[in-house]
């Protein structure tokens, strides 16, 4: 499902197995319980978090074929990616995401949960696929994607052409912070990167706390309409 | 004034005649009831056009038949009357089931530019043909639904500076540097039409369902969906 290892004070978080990692209520728990190791970890204050995966995929999304069978796991897996990112946007650390293969919809949503989405450039790409599966994207989805995309010509072209994002064009859209060789110097690239923000120092719960104000609109969606759960403490910078 | 033409998956809205196409309320009448003529034809595929004959898009409202209203409050009244009666129109296009592109053939200035603007894609000619916001020179205030669209459709404030309140006129090649226009790389009235019906054609092989498509795009324009009150939401069940 997922691993987790420590490389200094880099924490990798990985997508394991050569499946398409689609987001279930089981992986999604699995990857809710390794942010939560993360956040209680120590040193989470002077650490940073690079995810990636195996394979050829980053994830291509939710399970739709269990949703099929069952329809309330529709709103199950959606309800469990909406506490995941708010994890994400709330965890008290730098976050990188190392895309190594595809990310399709919700998988594509994952990727740019992450404060820098690091791609390999050779394979892969990422594909907000529902106007082609013909599923509504989520408001909450298109929170992230206003947060993360600028332009609204790009945004436009991500949702309302299904585009296939790759790296190099990401880059130019403004969608990918930069685009590399091979899966395993993306996967470099995003340590070097981790190390390098370490080194600047800073106290990744106050880093924490400036993200949640930054992505506050993905909160309010993701958290719930109620803004008095935004002063729920998600981050205290206490460990007791 | 105004006529819905169709060509296989495309339907031509064309602006005819060699006027200024300005916006009196029995032209908005018409061209709200000929997007209800292709929204009802619609299929998977379609695809809607929308130009104009001569050196005018649009010239945005008919300001001539507010003034002969004979006295100020008449004036005011008349004007008031054309901006609520072409939000439906600009209502009418973000709810369309299927991809819009304006072919601009012209000027394109005030409401005939927010026309354009409430297209999916937008073309322009590079040799001839402004943008141009006239309200700031001709001291009219702009109606909320204007600004919704220009924050909605340009992404940058140095554009939206320069198209809401330098008063320029802004050609082709830097509409295309302002994010404000697709493209501008056509020399000639016919160059711009084909090349949209290139872009038509291309989108139309998708054969999207036009209902996802019309969902998807409302979710991408919230705020302005709100402000015309149009509702994001149809249920769909995904294509697996």
């Amino acid at each position: 499902m997922c691993s987790l290892e420590k490389r200094g004070r880099l924490f990798i978080l990985k997508l394991t197995g050569d499946g398409e990692h689609r987001l279930n209520p089981t992986l999604l728990d699995s990857l809710r319980s390794t942010i939560n190791q993360i956040r209680s970890d120590q040193s989470s204050s002077q650490s940073v978090l690079i995810t990636t995966s195996d394979g050829k995929f980053f994830s291509n999304g939710y399970d739709l074929a269990l949703a099929e069978t069952n329809p309330s796991l529709s709103v199950l897996m959606d309800s469990k990616l909406r506490s995941l990112v708010a994890d994400l946007i709330s965890l008290p650390m730098p976050t990188i995401a190392a895309v190594t293969g595809h990310a399709s919809a919700a998988g594509c949503i994952l990727a740019m949960s992450h404060d820098y989405v690091l791609m390999r450039r050779d394979r892969g790409f990422l594909y907000m696929s529902e106007l082609d599966i013909e599923l509504i994207v989520p408001a909450w989805f298109m929170a992230v994607i206003r947060m993360k995309i600028g332009s609204p010509a790009a945004r436009r072209d991500v949702i309302l052409t299904a585009a296939k994002v790759t790296a190099d064009v990401g880059v130019k859209m403004g969608i990918i912070d930069s685009a590399h060789d091979s899966a395993a110097e993306t996967v470099e690239a995003a340590v070097k990167l981790g190390e390098e923000i370490i080194q600047r120092g800073g106290d990744g719960h106050v880093y924490g706390k400036r993200r949640e104000t930054l992505l506050r609109e993905v909160l309010v969606h993701t958290i719930g309409e109620d803004e008095s759960g935004l002063s729920v403490v998600r981050n205290t910078g206490s460990k007791l | 004034m105004c006529t819905l033409e169709k060509r296989g998956d495309l339907f031509l809205l064309t602006l005819t005649g060699d006027g200024e196409h300005r916006f009196h309320p029995d032209t908005i009448a018409t061209i709200l009831s000929l997007l209800e003529q292709a929204k009802s034809q619609s299929t998977r595929g379609s695809i809607l056009i929308t130009t104009a004959n001569g050196k005018f898009f649009s010239n945005g409202f008919d300001l001539a038949w507010a003034q002969t209203a004979g006295s100020i409050t008449g004036a005011a009244n008349r004007l008031h009357q054309m901006v609520e009666s072409l939000k439906p129109v600009v209502a009418a296009l973000l709810d369309l089931p299927m991809p819009t592109i304006a072919a601009l053939n012209g000027h394109a200035a005030a409401a005939g530019l927010m026309l354009a603007l409430s297209h999916d894609y937008v073309f322009m000619r590079k040799d001839r043909g402004v943008l141009y916001m006239s309200e700031v020179d001709i001291g009219l205030s702009m109606p909320d639904y204007f600004s919704a669209l220009v924050r909605a459709k340009i992404g940058t404030s140095a554009a939206r500076r320069e198209l809401l309140l330098s008063g320029k006129k802004i050609r082709g090649e830097e509409a295309v540097g302002l994010g404000i226009v697709d493209s501008a790389a056509y020399d000639s009235e016919e160059g711009v039409v084909q090349a949209s019906v290139r872009l038509g054609e291309k989108l139309a092989a998708k054969k999207w369902s036009g209902e996802v498509y019309a969902s998807i795009r409302k979710s991408l324009y919230p705020e302005l969906c709100g402000i015309l009150g149009l509702e994001a939401r149809v249920f769909a069940t995904p294509k697996l």
